[in-house]
C-alpha cells in the first residue's frame, strides 16, 4: 500500500487535504520538491530575463530599475527558495530511510518549517504584483537597502524571516534525528554519506540562521520604526550588516555544497559498484569544511576596507579550505578508480560536477588571494566563480539527485534517454554561459550592471553567455517533458531500481511504504544492505525487532495555520510603515493571533498519535522486502 | 600551391594573435593590460594563482580520464563486482600534505602584497616648506557621479580623475548617499566608498592615458548603488608632472567666465538656473551638491557614459531621468526661474556653447 496508489484512490479535495496535513517525511519531501522545484523556474525565468538585458550593449529589453529587482530575485529565489527547499527534498526523502527510521524526530515541526518555508517564499514573490520586488541584490546591503522605494526591501526582509525559520525549524528537526533515530547497529562512522553532510549541514544552519534573522529585524525595526542600526548620520553602522550578512552568507554556502557533496558521494559508490574510497577521510573533511566555513565571511569584504591584518587573516584561512576540499575530490576519484562504471544519468550529473566544481574550486582559491581579489570581487570574475559552484555543485546534485531518487520517491524510472539529453544540454549551456564570464570580469565588467557602453572589450562574450543560458533552459524544459512522460507512462520499479543500491532506503519498496520499515533493521556495518545483498539475504536486511505494533503521528493543518498566520501579520507590518492606513495594524495582530492561537491549540491539547497494530501489518503479507 | 598554405599559415598566426589580444580586453579598461604597479601586482598573483590551479586542474584531470577510460563498464565487464577498497592512509596523507604545501606557497605572496598595497604612511607628508611630498585626492562617490577634491592644491573636480604619473596618488575615499566602489581596472583594484567612513589606498598610474583610445583610462562603480549602478562611470586623465601642474595651475585660476555672445547667453541663464548646484569654477576646497564644470569642455563623456557631444548634452540636460534613471538632477521645469517650463532649443544651445567652452585643457 503506497502513499501515491492511496492517493489515486482518493478525490482531488482529499488529496490536497491530505497533502496539507501530513507529517510523513516522504510527503513533505514531495512538497519540498514541487514548490522548490516551481521556483527553481521561476529563478530560471528571471535568469533568462537577464542574459536577454544583457545579449548585446544597450539594450532597453527592461528598464534599470525592473532590471535590479529582477537580478535580486533571481539570486534570492535560486538561493532560498529553490537550492535549499529542493535540498530539503532529498533529505526529507532519503534519510529516515538511510538510518532505519520511521519518520523524523519531530513529524510536526518537519510540515511546520516546510509551510513557514513556502508562506515565506510565497510573501516575497507577491511583491511583484505589490508594488515591485526588492531590488538591492539578494546581499541586500543596509545602505542602499535602506534608501530604496517602495516595499521591495520589506517584502526581501519579511519574506526571509518567514521562511528562514522554517529552515532554522527544519534544520534542528535533522539534528536531532540523526543523533536520536539511527536504527540499532548505526553507528556514526556506519551512517551513509548523505546522512553525514545532511548531519553538518543542518548543524551549519544552527549556527548560521541566527545571525541573518538578526539582520533581517534590524533591517525590518530600520525600515518600520526608523530604529538607526544602520543610520550612519544617527550612529548607526552600515558595515554591520555586511557582518551579519556573511557570517550567515559563507555558511549558507556550505549548507548548500555539502548536501550535494552528499549526493554525488551516493551516486559515485553506487554507480562505480564500489564502496566510498576513504569513508573516514570523507567524514573528517566534511566536518572540516563545516567548521572553516565560519572562519571565513570576511573574504566577501576584502574591498570594504577591514584592513591589511584582517584581509591577509581572512585570506589564508579561506585557502585552507582548499585542502579539506581537495582531499574529497580525491577520494571521488579514487572511488571510480578500480571500480565498475556504469554511465546512467545520475553518474553523468556526477562525472560532470568534478572538471565543474574543481575549476569552481580553484576560482575560488585565486579570490583568496586577497590583493588579487580586489580587481575579483564585484566583477563577472565572481559571478563565474560562484555560478561555478552553485551551479557546477549544488544543481548538478539536485538534478543528479533528482534522477537518482525519482524512483524511490514515486516509484517510476525518469526516462534515462531523455534524461541524459538534459545532462548534455545543461552541462554544454551552463559552461558556454559562465566560463565566457572568467573573462569579462578580467576585462573590467562590474557585476549588477543592468546594460553596458559597447566595444569595451565585452560585447562577444556576453552574447556567447546568453546563447549558453538558452541551452540551459532547454535542458530544464527537457526535464520537465521527462518528468510529464514518466508520470503519464507510470512503470513501476522495484525496491532497488539501480540495481547496485548500498544504503537502506534501497532495501525497501519504492515509494516506500508510509511506516517505512514493517522491522527496524539491525545495521552490520557501513553499505549494509551491500553487504546483505553480498551474503545472499533476500530480504536485504536483517531485523531488530519482531513485528510489532508501530505508534505513527496524526496529520495536522495546525502547521499550515500557524504559518498562514505569520503570512497575514506579514503584510500587516508590511503596509504598517506607511503609516498612512487604519487597517494594517489589526492585520497585524489579527495574523500573529492566528499563529499564537494555533501554538496554543497545540500545546493544551494532546495529540498521541496512533498505533498501526501488528495483525494488520501481518495481513498485507510479505516482507518488507518483499515486492 | 605551397604558397597559398604558407599564406594561410600567416592568417592563422594574425588570427591567433588576434584573439589573444583580443582576449586581453581594451587597453584603457582590462586587468590584463596593467598600467599602474598596483594592477601589476595584481596582475602578476593572477598569473602566479593560475599557473598554481592549472597544474591542479592539470592533476585532477589525468586521474579523472583515466578512471573514466579505465574503468567503465564495457571494458570492466556487466557483471563484475570490483574489490570494495577502503581507503589508504598513505594516499590521504599525500592529497593533504601537497594542497598544503600549495596553499602555504600562495600565501606568502598574498599576505605580503596585502600589507605592501595597504602602505599609505606616505600619505600627506610635507617636506620642510610644509609643502605635501604627493598628490592626494578625497573622492567622494555620489548617486550616480564623482568628485575628486584636491585639498592641498586647492581644486576640486567631478566625473574625470586627473593625476599625474609615475609617483603613488593617495586617495581619500567615503560616499556621500549609499555604498559605492571606485575601481580603475587597468591600473588597480578596487576599494568601497563606504558611507561610514573614510577609506585610504594609493595607486600608481605608470603610462600616460594621452596615448590611449579616448585618452583616458576607465573608471567603473563596482557596488550595487541603484538603478544607475551600471551608467556611474568615471574617466581618469593620467599626466606627466609638468602636464599636471600645469592643469593644477589652470584649474586654481579657472573662473567659469563665458567667452563670445551665445555662450555669455548660456551662462546667465546657467546663473540662474543651474549653479544652486553646479560649481563652474575648479577652485575651492569643498564639494559641490552636483558636479563641478569647471573641465566640462575638457571632458570625455556627458552624464559619464555618453559621448562627448553637445546634441547628447541637450538631451541630458533636457530629460536627466531617461538617461540616468534615479538621479538626482531636476528636470529643466522644475529649477529655479523656469517655472515649469522646459529649456528652449535656443536657450539649450546657449548652455551647450557656455559648458563646451568651460575648460582649463585650453590654459594650459
Amino acid at each position: 500500500m503506497s502513499s501515491t496508489a492511496q492517493a489515486q484512490k482518493k478525490g482531488f479535495g482529499a488529496t490536497l487535504w491530505d497533502y496539507l496535513t501530513t507529517v510523513d517525511h516522504k510527503k513533505i519531501a514531495i512538497l519540498y520538491l514541487v514548490s522548490g522545484g516551481f521556483f527553481f523556474v521561476v529563478g530560471g525565468i528571471e535568469a533568462m530575463l537577464i542574459r536577454i538585458q544583457l545579449a548585446v550593449p544597450a539594450n532597453d529589453f527592461v528598464s534599470a530599475g525592473v532590471y535590479n529587482q529582477i537580478m535580486t530575485m533571481h539570486g534570492t529565489t535560486m538561493i532560498f527558495l529553490a537550492a535549499m527547499p529542493l535540498l530539503f527534498a532529498f533529505m526529507n526523502a532519503v534519510v529516515p530511510l538511510q538510518i532505519g527510521a520511521r519518520d523524523v524526530a519531530f513529524p510536526f515541526l518537519n510540515s511546520l518549517g516546510f509551510w513557514l518555508f513556502f508562506f515565506g517564499g510565497v510573501f516575497l514573490n507577491l511583491s511583484w504584483f505589490l508594488g515591485g520586488a526588492p531590488d538591492a541584490g539578494w546581499t541586500s546591503y543596509a545602505s542602499l537597502a535602506i534608501a530604496s522605494g517602495g516595499h521591495g526591501v520589506d517584502f526581501y526582509a519579511l519574506g526571509l524571516q518567514i521562511s528562514g525559520a522554517g529552515t532554522l525549524i527544519a534544520g534542528i528537526n535533522f539534528l536531532v534525528t540523526i543523533i536520536n533515530m539511527r536504527a540499532p547497529g548505526m553507528t556514526y562512522m556506519r551512517m551513509p554519506m548523505f546522512t553525514w553532510t545532511t548531519f553538518i549541514a543542518s548543524a551549519l544552519i544552527l549556527f548560521a540562521f541566527p545571525p541573518l534573522t538578526v539582520g533581517l529585524f534590524f533591517l525590518i525595526l530600520d525600515r518600520m520604526f526608523f530604529a538607526n542600526f544602520f543610520a550612519v548620520e544617527m550612529g548607526g553602522n552600515t558595515i554591520i550588516w555586511e557582518h551579519l550578512f556573511w557570517i550567515f552568507g559563507h555558511p549558507e554556502v556550505y549548507i548548500l555544497v555539502l548536501p550535494a557533496f552528499g549526493i554525488f558521494s551516493e551516486i559515485f559508490a553506487i554507480f562505480s559498484r564500489k564502496r566510498l574510497f576513504g569513508y573516514s577521510a570523507l567524514v573528517f573533511a566534511t566536518i572540516l569544511i563545516g567548521f572553516y566555513g565560519f572562519m571565513v565571511w570576511a573574504h566577501h569584504m576584502f574591498t570594504t576596507g577591514l584592513g591589511a591584518t584582517a584581509n591577509a587573516i581572512f585570506a589564508v584561512a579561506t585557502m585552507a579550505i582548499a585542502v579539506p576540499t581537495g582531499v574529497k575530490i580525491f577520494n571521488w576519484l579514487l572511488t571510480i578508480w578500480g571500480g565498475n562504471i556504469s554511465f546512467s544519468t545520475p553518474m553523468l550529473y556526477a562525472l560532470g560536477f568534478i572538471p565543474s566544481f574543481v575549476a569552481g574550486g580553484v576560482t575560488g582559491v585565486m579570490q583568496a588571494v586577497a590583493p588579487l581579489d580586489y580587481q575579483l570581487h564585484d566583477s563577472y570574475f565572481i559571478v563565474a566563480h560562484f555560478h561555478y559552484v552553485i551551479v557546477g555543485g549544488v544543481v548538478l546534485a539536485l538534478l543528479g539527485g533528482l534522477h537518482l531518487y525519482w524512483p524511490k520517491m514515486f516509484g517510476t524510472m525518469l526516462s534515462e534517454k531523455l534524461g541524459k539529453i538534459t545532462f548534455a544540454l545543461f552541462f554544454f549551456g551552463f559552461h558556454a554561459t559562465f566560463f565566457i564570464q572568467h573573462f569579462l570580469g578580467l576585462l573590467g565588467m562590474p557585476r549588477r550592471v543592468y546594460t553596458f557602453v559597447g566595444d569595451q572589450g565585452w560585447d562577444l562574450y556576453n552574447l556567447i553567455s546568453s546563447v549558453g543560458a538558452a541551452f540551459m533552459a532547454l535542458g530544464v524544459i527537457t526535464l520537465v517533458i521527462n518528468i510529464i512522460m514518466t508520470s503519464v507512462k507510470n512503470e513501476r520499479v522495484g525496491n532497488d531500481p539501480w540495481e547496485d543500491g548500498r544504503t537502506l532506503e534501497w532495501a525497501i519498496p519504492s515509494p516506500p511504504p508510509f511506516y517505512n520499515f514493517k522491522q527496524t533493521p539491525l545495521v552490520r556495518g557501513l553499505d549494509t544492505y551491500w553487504i546483505e545483498k553480498m551474503e545472499g539475504n533476500p530480504e536485504g536486511m536483517t531485523y531488530a525487532e519482531p513485528i510489532g505494533d508501530i505508534h505513527m503521528p496524526n496529520n495536522s493543518i495546525i502547521p499550515f495555520i500557524m504559518s498562514a498566520g505569520l503570512f497575514v501579520a506579514a503584510f500587516g507590518a508590511l503596509y504598517f510603515i506607511d503609516g498612512d492606513k487604519a487597517w494594517p495594524l489589526p492585520v497585524l495582530a489579527l495574523g500573529l493571533l492566528i499563529t499564537l492561537g494555533s501554538m496554543a491549540a497545540r500545546s493544551l491539547k494532546d495529540d498521541l498519535g496512533y498505533h498501526i497494530h501488528k495483525e494488520d501489518l501481518l495481513k498485507e503479507g510479505g516482507q518488507p522486502g518483499g515486492h | 600551391m605551397m604558397r597559398g598554405l604558407k599564406k594561410w599559415r600567416l592568417f592563422g598566426l594574425a588570427a591567433a594573435l588576434m584573439a589573444f589580444l583580443a582576449a586581453c580586453g581594451e587597453e584603457q579598461i582590462s586587468t590584463l593590460q596593467p598600467a599602474g604597479q598596483v594592477a601589476e601586482d595584481q596582475f602578476d598573483l593572477l598569473l602566479l594563482s593560475t599557473g598554481v590551479m592549472v597544474f591542479v586542474i592539470i592533476v585532477v584531470s589525468i586521474i579523472y580520464v583515466l578512471a573514466i577510460i579505465k574503468f567503465r563498464r564495457k571494458k570492466v565487464g556487466e557483471d563484475v563486482i570490483p574489490e570494495q577498497v577502503e581507503g589508504s592512509k598513505r594516499l590521504e596523507f599525500i592529497w593533504t600534505a601537497i594542497p598544503i604545501a600549495i596553499v602555504l606557497f600562495l600565501a606568502v605572496p598574498t599576505v605580503a602584497v596585502t600589507y605592501q598595497l595597504a602602505d599609505v604612511d606616505d600619505m600627506g607628508v610635507v617636506d620642510a616648506e610644509g609643502t605635501p611630498a604627493s598628490v592626494t585626492v578625497d573622492v567622494t562617490a555620489k548617486l550616480y557621479w564623482w568628485e575628486f577634491a584636491y585639498p592641498d592644491l586647492g581644486i576640486v573636480t567631478a566625473q574625470e580623475l586627473v593625476v599625474p604619473t609615475d609617483e603613488p596618488v593617495y586617495f581619500n575615499l567615503t560616499a556621500a548617499d549609499v555604498k559605492h566602489s571606485f575601481w580603475v581596472p587597468s591600473i588597480g583594484g578596487k576599494t568601497d566608498a563606504n558611507t561610514d567612513g573614510v577609506n585610504t589606498f594609493y595607486l600608481t598610474f605608470d603610462e600616460e592615458s594621452a596615448d590611449l583610445e579616448d585618452g583616458v583610462f576607465y573608471g567603473k562603480c563596482a557596488e550595487l548603488c541603484g538603478p544607475s549602478h551600471a551608467l556611474m562611470d568615471f574617466k581618469v586623465k593620467a599626466l606627466d608632472e609638468a602636464e599636471f601642474q600645469a592643469w593644477v595651475a589652470a584649474m586654481q585660476e579657472s573662473t567659469g567666465e563665458a567667452e563670445g555672445e551665445l555662450a555669455q547667453e548660456g551662462q546667465e541663464l546657467f546663473e540662474q538656473s543651474c549653479i544652486a548646484c553646479h560649481a563652474t569654477s575648479g577652485a575651492g576646497t569643498t564639494g559641490g551638491i552636483a558636479p563641478n564644470l569647471a573641465t566640462f569642455g575638457d571632458r570625455n563623456r556627458i552624464a559619464g557614459y555618453l559621448p562627448h557631444s553637445e546634441e547628447n548634452l541637450k538631451k541630458w540636460i533636457s530629460e536627466p531621468q531617461e538617461y540616468k534613471p534615479g538621479n538626482l538632477m531636476p528636470d529643466p521645469g522644475s529649477l529655479p526661474g523656469r517655472e515649469g517650463e522646459a529649456f528652449s532649443e535656443e536657450e539649450l544651445d546657449a548652455l551647450a556653447a557656455y559648458l563646451f567652452g568651460l575648460t582649463v585643457e585650453d590654459d594650459m
